[in-house]
Order: structure tokens, then sequence, then C-alpha cells
């Protein structure tokens, strides 16, 4: 029955790609490519990737529609029609599909116990994580503690990327006060009744669920990751309610300012106290007399760490996205 | 049963080849962009699928449970940070179409050369 549902998916999931390709409307490719993500959350959760599909469904179905969305008020909603057919786009792209399928016979099948990806050092994660670590969710140990470096590595990435897009855009603290902002008379959905009623319903529980993925991450589904972008979601919905200014008054600029940069801080900060405390690098066993507790400092700090970053770029992205809409 | 092994394999082909279609044929620099997205989104789906443990579950241990097969974490640590890490340069990479709009007035890719050429 759920390999009947998981075929189902895909194969809806392939139809939607052709859909979001051919769609001549910019809007109705975003909107697609919105029920896309949804769809790869819910296989990834029949594949046994919890965590992963909590992610995707934050993040794909929520923020990456609403920059997409804002990108669009900023430039074009139509694709200009090409009258003339591409072939040669056409026949390399169909000759790198059959190069892969062809390619794809040598893989171990799906569900198979014995891949070599299975071989390796994943048994090792499970079988030490419940003495080293003592955390159940395996994803988190290996995410925050074992491969500690990597993940340091992917936040730097983030805060780059915010850095970016405001270096792009100009920084929305710059000219964005609370008070010269488009009030919500104006802007945002307040005038509609029923996004109004609902979305103003559904904010806090958003950010009260943020935050239990946050916390509980060590022990199911969760982390900073998943998160940051789940909290960014509930105050980018809250600002399309009410306006960028009761957003801003809510979540002020300068706090937004200080998120992006507190988190690689945090993770090098604690990184560093290994050391001090006469340890490694992102060694938490040091931090606490007893090395399973210091691992569990390491990790809540970390992830905290993570998740302030997550959400202070995700949301000054918007900003950044909407100041420049409110300035045309 | 064989053709099931690999149907999520051919998916990932498919839709690999969807997203490259978008880059290379489309000249509207927004669905470049979402091509890219959904590239990105077929690598994902290629990892978390060599996850997957026959009667496996999420990896995230039951105290006390014995006998429980568990599917792989590293994939999905992988592909974890890597969505977030995909929406905060898509995030960038829309900042600068939006440059490109407000300077050529156009985000169509053979018409900002046109205007280059000039």
């Amino acid at each position: 029955m759920i390999t009947l549902f998981a075929v189902f998916l895909l194969t809806l999931l392939v139809i939607t790609a052709f859909g979001i390709v051919r769609a001549q409307n910019l809007f109705v490719a975003v909107m697609l490519a919105g029920i896309f993500s949804l769809q790869m959350a819910a296989i990834f959760f029949i594949l046994d990737a919890a965590d992963v599909a909590l992610t995707e469904a934050a993040v794909g179905a929520g923020i990456s529609t609403v920059l997409f969305l804002g990108a669009l008020a900023l430039t074009v909603d139509e694709e200009r029609p090409r009258p003339s057919a591409r072939f040669l786009p056409l026949v390399v792209v169909a000759i790198t599909t059959l190069a892969v399928i062809y390619a794809t016979f040598e893989k171990p099948r799906l569900g198979d116990p014995n891949a070599p990806v299975h071989m390796h050092v994943a048994p090792w994660y499970l079988e030490n994580t419940p003495t080293l670590i003592d955390i159940p969710n395996v994803v988190t140990a290996v995410l925050a503690s074992f491969r500690g470096y990597d993940t340091f590595g992917e936040v730097f990435v983030i805060f780059t990327a915010g850095i970016g897009v405001m270096f792009v855009l100009g920084t929305p603290w710059s000219r964005l006060n609370a008070d010269d902002v488009p009030s919500a008379e104006t802007h945002g959905l307040r005038h509609h009744l029923i996004p109004r009623v609902v979305g103003r319903l559904l904010v806090p529980f958003i950010v009260l669920f943020g935050l239990y993925v946050q916390f509980h991450g060590e022990y199911g589904p969760g982390g900073g990751f998943q998160a940051g972008a789940l909290i960014a979601a509930g105050i980018i919905l809250y600002a399309l309610l009410d306006g960028e200014a009761a957003a801003l008054r809510a979540v002020p600029a300068s706090w937004l300012a200080a998120m992006v940069a507190i988190g690689p801080l945090i993770y090098g900060a604690v990184g560093l106290a290994g050391i001090v405390l006469g340890g490694r690098f992102l060694d938490y066993s040091v931090l606490a007399t007893d090395p399973v507790a210091g691992q569990h400092w390491g990790i809540l700090l970390i992830e905290a760490g993570v998740g302030i970053t997550v959400t202070g770029v995700m949301v000054s992205v918007f900003h950044a996205f909407a100041a420049r809409a409110s300035m045309r | 049963m064989d053709f099931l092994g690999l149907y999520n394999y051919w998916v990932f082909a498919l839709l690999l080849s969807t997203g490259l279609y978008a880059v290379i044929a489309k000249a509207n620099l927004v669905k470049k962009l979402i091509g890219i997205a959904i590239f990105q989104s077929a690598v994902f789906l290629l990892y978390i699928t060599m996850d997957k443990v026959d009667g496996g579950t999420a990896p995230i241990i039951q105290a006390g449970a014995v006998d429980v097969i568990y599917s792989n974490p590293l994939p999905q640590v992988l592909i974890l940070t890597a969505i977030v890490v995909g929406i905060a340069t898509t995030a960038l990479g829309l900042a600068i179409i939006v440059r490109i709009s407000e300077t050529y007035g156009t985000v169509e890719e053979d018409e900002t050369q046109e205007l280059d050429r000039e």
C-alpha cells in the first residue's frame, strides 16, 4: 500500500515539474513549485527522513514561495513567449536522461540493507550515539556533534548569503524604521476577512511549534534549521497580514541585524570554549565534568545559534525584498 | 518488484533533466532559478532514496526497543543542511535578478544581452 502511494506521489512530482517548466505565467510556476515541495516533503517522510521532510515543508513550501513572490512583485509576472521550438536543448536533455537512467541499473535497489552506503560509517553512528551522546535523534547527534565542523560551515554559508542579499538590495534597517513603512491600511491582507482571521489564529501557534521543534530537536525530528525556518515563516505571515510596520515593531530591525551575526558567534564561541577547557575545537565533552552532559550543553547551544541565525537571515531577506517594493 | 526498486532513481533522472531543460532552454531568469531549484530537489531525492532500509524506521532511537532497524541518518544530515543552504543561495539569486530587472527593465536573458551590445 505504502509503495503504491509512493509511486503515485513520485509520478505526481514529475507531472508537477513539467507543469512548472511549461507554465507561461510565473505566478502559476511559483505556486506549483510550492506544491512540488509539499509532495517532496511527503516522499521524504515515506523514505524515513522525518527531519528532512519537516525542513522541506517549512522551507520549500513556505519561505521559498514567499521569496519568489516577493521577487515577482519587483520584476515581471509573465514569461515572454518564444515562437521558435528549441530542439537542441531537448536533444541534450533527452541524452542526459537516458544516460542517467542507464546508470541507475547498477544502483542497489531501494531499501537494500546491503547497499554500500549502509556499510561504511553509518552503523557506527547508530551504535555509538546512545553511549557517547545519549540523545535519541541520531540525525541531530551527527549534525551537531559528530559532524559539527560541516554544520559550522553551513551556518557561515547562510550568514554569507544573508549578507549578500543585503549588499545587493540594501540593508532593510538602514531606512526601515517602523514609522516610515506603509501601514497596514494600504498594504498587507488586513482588509481580506478570511486570511486575517485564519492567519492571525495561526501565527502564535506557528511560532510556538517552531520553539517546540527547536528545543525538542534532540528527542524527535527537529533542530535549529527547521525551527529557524518555521519561526521565520510565522513572522513573515504576520508581516503579510498586518503589514511590515507591525512586524518590525514585533521584531525590530536592530534585533534582526544582531540575530544574523549571533549564530556563527555562538557556534564559534562554543568551539573555542572547547579549546580553552583543554579539548579540541568543537569538542563538547569538556564543557561539563561529565562528557555526556557536555555533549548535551554543546548541542543545545549550537542548535540555538543555528535557529537564531536562520530566523534572522530569512526575515531580513524578506524585509529586504519588501522594502524594495515599497520604495517604488 | 525489480522495477519498483529503481523507480525513485528514474524519477530522479526525469526531475534532473526537467530542471536542466529549464536552465538551458528558458530565457527568463526567474524560470531559470526555478529550474535550478528543481535540479536541486532531484539531488535531494537521490540522497534520501539511498537512506531507506527495508523495514526500517526514522533514525530516532526508541528506549528499550530491541531489533528495530533504523534507516541511514547520514544522507539525511547532508540534505537537511543542503535544503536551508539552498534557500539562502536562491534568495541571493533572486536579489541579483531584482537588480538586473531594475537596471535593464527586463529579466529575459536575450534582451539583456541585446542591451549590453548597444
